[in-house]
């Protein structure tokens, strides 16, 4: 029997929470059908995601990709399908990506697995994101030294500590109608690896907790800056990403497990710093979000 | 006094020409080809470490290259009996620099293009005055610099003394001078 998890219509950080819901109650080697045929846009976050919602699987999915021609056709754009087709069994066909001069894929689904692939990361995002952020997004050239910054300790922390290669992307968006007014830009960085409360359960935060879970060790790594190892120079990537998300207004929000927080909540946006208790998933799946800086007063 | 450029480390660290100085991994590698530069020079040499051709740096990679590489050379027993001073970094790097080692508790000199430097990381007010004193004076006793800095010609000795064991000046005699400079 296959049980089938179908794609929300808009497929993004927070939809994806009811792919999550529906796997919840299938055992691991469940044989799966992914039904994305009615979705009908995607984010970094949610392309990422499903590729490691394959990875999480015992044994391999099937996938049937999106119907309209237009959502297809960027996802093979975005390098989605490239890697799709290895983890998951494709129904039906899906199209080849063909150069479009869409300017607004900052860097395709990426995978994340060895420090190489971080210097090809912070390489090409340099080449291809400088001009769009200065121009879209008003950065500062010294600002997108601190975005190619923010993307390697992302991507770092998979390589140290998920156990399990994952996934990065980048996206520009306009957000005009939207609360935030403005254009943005979204990473994802998403692993199926073991998450923040196996990889801190030999850390000091852990053996000095009364209680421990996927919400405190999220908060003890992303917020309190501890690290697995007593080092004193361990735990400062994520502090940076804090800083730079914070100096630039963005949102911060990381899932592992059974948790999620949002340790930086700007103006713009409206969410809960804390959920406790949702339905598990394998890994770290972390999401910044920068906007269009504003003209000073 | 001997240049040592970080982007031909990172060069001979790398399987393919990237210029940032990215990841823990890529960190400890450099370190490892600058280590071994610098232990080939001769005793009480300054090495300049230059960073003008790295694009990113990131904490994680300063924390395994910089911090790692500065404390076996400022603890109570160095590892060999030399300076680094920094050269070549922008606004960013700076920032990171200054992060890592205040994680860790150590300083060091950075010299900027236009031959100021300036002494970044954990150091006190008194040490950062006293310093600045030695940089604008050269060569000088501690009991000369005691008057200016507002503190006791003890007490100017002994934070000298530790600024040098540092290797944040240089010891000369009985007097301290600024790294780089005619000992």
């Amino acid at each position: 029997m296959t049980d089938v998890i179908t794609l929300p219509a808009a497929l993004d950080e927070q939809s994806f929470e009811s792919v999550i819901e529906q796997l919840a109650p299938l055992a691991d080697d469940a044989k799966l059908l992914v039904d994305a045929r009615h979705c009908r846009f995607a984010t970094p976050y949610g392309l990422t995601a499903l590729l490691c919602l394959a990875q999480t699987r015992l044994e391999k999915p099937d996938f049937a990709p999106p119907e309209d021609d237009q959502v297809s056709s960027y996802w093979a754009r975005s390098n989605f399908f490239r890697y799709a087709e290895e983890l998951y069994t494709m129904r039906g066909a899906t199209p080849r990506p063909r150069a479009s001069g869409d300017s607004d894929v900052l860097l395709e689904v990426t995978p994340v697995a060895r420090s190489e692939d971080v210097h090809g990361i912070v390489s090409r995002i340099q080449e291809k994101a400088t001009q769009i952020l200065t121009t879209k997004l008003d950065l500062e050239p010294r600002a997108t030294m601190g975005f190619a910054m923010t993307l390697s300790e992302a991507c770092s922390n998979i390589i140290e500590h998920a156990q399990r290669g994952g996934w990065v992307m980048v996206q520009r968006y306009n957000w005009g109608k939207r609360r935030v007014g403005r254009d943005v830009v979204q990473i994802a960085v998403c692993d199926a690896g073991i998450g923040f409360r196996a990889s801190l359960e030999t850390s000091r935060a852990r053996a000095l907790a009364d209680r421990w879970d996927d919400a405190i060790a999220l908060e003890s790594g992303v917020i309190q800056g501890v690290s697995r190892l007593q080092d004193p120079g361990r735990g400062q990537g994520l502090k940076g990403i804090r800083g730079y998300v914070h100096r630039f207004d963005g949102k911060l929000t990381v899932r592992s497990g059974r948790a999620r927080i949002a340790p930086i909540i700007p103006e713009w946006d409206e969410d809960v710093p804390r959920q406790d208790s949702l339905p598990v998933f394998a890994g770290t799946q972390l999401q910044v979000i920068i906007p269009k800086r504003l003209a000073r007063p | 006094m001997t240049h040592i450029s970080v982007h031909s480390a990172l060069q001979a660290s790398l399987d393919a020409p990237y210029s940032d100085l990215v990841t823990r991994r890529t960190g400890a590698a450099v370190r490892t080809v600058i280590e071994h530069q610098l232990s080939g020079l001769a005793d009480g040499s300054v090495a300049f470490l230059d960073f003008s051709r790295i694009g990113v740096l990131d904490r994680s990679c300063a924390d395994e290259f910089v911090a790692k590489l500065m404390l076996p050379l400022s603890n109570d027993h160095p590892s060999r009996d030399g300076y680094v001073v920094f050269h070549g970094v922008n606004e960013l790097h700076l920032e990171i620099i200054e992060s890592v080692l205040l994680a860790h508790g150590l300083a060091l000199v950075v010299q900027f293009p236009d031959g100021a430097a300036r002494l970044v990381g954990a150091v006190t007010d008194v040490e950062r005055r006293l310093w600045e004193l030695v940089m604008r004076q050269g060569w000088c006793p501690a009991e000369r610099l005691a008057a200016e800095a507002g503190i006791t010609p003890d007490e100017a000795q002994g934070q000298l003394e530790g600024l040098a064991r540092r290797r944040l000046i240089r010891r000369d005699a009985d007097a301290f001078a600024p790294l780089g400079a005619a000992a």
